[in-house]
């Protein structure tokens, strides 16, 4: 009894430690593998270019904005918000290390942010190409 | 003006003025509804008033982190639980942005919100915007506060809480903690 009582605590501490992610669940590398593996299957694909998101990523879209008017035309350096003035951390993995790690993170504010800055969702080649540009910027 | 006819005005005035006081200011038309209604939501600020305490003791962590990434995660007591359940059901256009969650972060932030919303708001209004709360405007009036504030650029929206509210994040709003920049 004492040992089966043992036994599922034990359990019941590993399900409770799987529960609460550590902070950089996945490499900024992995996730660019999963958005490749998304990109990989639509119509047109090209390998992912860091020329290409650079020029995406301060290339004014829909809605009269870029990444750069928030995340600046250095995403190694701190941001502000184009609108409301809150500071932004580095968008670089370089200069944080933080950033592309949480894959929940990532979807999420691309979602809003493509929303805000094209008016709508960004296709897997856009997101893979722009990561690719984030990943060659220099601290 | 006649004597006579000055008596009349006064008199005109005075009933006029009694009946301004014992109207309830939320009595605007007669249906039933309104008067059944009338007394209870015609309390502090017409029935619009933020709750007491504005921020339980015991906070969420989702809600801390999420709501905090744009703006300072204002206090549920702020707006009434009509007010967040709109909110939360309307995040993909958030007053001009998207601030879109996933279902499952959605439905804890909003019962938090819910659970927590004001508890002295008897009107059946929900604003969206906090700066619309009768309370709030009384609050901010031009009485209380010189026009000019809003102007500074420290200020820069009703939205920046924290500009003056120093402990704004903590939900805490109290006078000893204003300070007025400038």
């Amino acid at each position: 009894m004492f040992h089966l009582f043992r036994a599922s605590g034990l359990v019941l501490v590993t399900v409770a430690g799987l529960a609460i992610q550590p902070a950089f669940a996945e490499t900024p590398g992995e996730i660019q593998a999963s958005i490749r593996q998304e990109a990989a299957g639509t119509p047109g694909f090209q390998e992912f270019s860091a020329a290409r998101g650079e020029v995406f990523f301060r290339t004014k879209h829909a809605n009269d904005w870029s990444c750069a008017s928030c995340h600046t035309d250095s995403p190694a350096v701190p941001g502000k918000h184009a609108k409301t003035g809150k500071a932004i951390d580095p968008l670089a993995p370089s200069a944080n290390a933080e950033r592309f790690t949480s894959p929940k993170k990532v979807a999420k504010w691309f979602k809003r942010n493509c929303n805000d800055v094209l008016d709508r969702i960004c296709t897997p080649q856009e997101k893979g190409d722009v990561l690719a540009y984030l990943l060659t910027v220099k601290k | 003006m006649s004597i006579k006819d000055q008596k009349l005005f006064r008199m005109l005035a005075v009933a006029l003025l009694a009946m301004s006081v014992t109207m309830p200011a939320a009595q605007a038309d007669d249906d039933d509804r309104d008067e059944k209604y009338g007394e209870k939501y015609s309390g502090k600020y017409g029935g619009e008033n933020r709750g007491k305490p504005l921020q339980p003791a015991q906070t969420n962590a989702r809600f801390q982190q999420e709501c905090s990434s744009c703006h300072i995660a204002y206090a549920p007591g702020l707006l009434p639980a009509e007010s967040w359940r709109k909110m939360m059901a309307g995040l993909d256009k958030h007053f001009g942005s998207d601030a879109s969650l996933d279902a499952g972060d959605n439905k804890e932030i909003t019962a938090f919100l819910v659970n927590n919303a004001s508890n002295r708001w008897s009107a059946p209004t929900a604003p969206l915007r906090i700066s619309e709360a009768a309370w709030f405007k009384r609050e901010h009036s031009e009485r209380e506060i010189n026009p000019a504030v809003w102007k500074n650029p420290q200020v820069k929206s009703p939205a920046n809480c924290a500009a003056c509210h120093t402990q704004a994040e903590r939900g805490d709003f109290s006078e000893r903690n204003i300070r007025i920049p400038g």
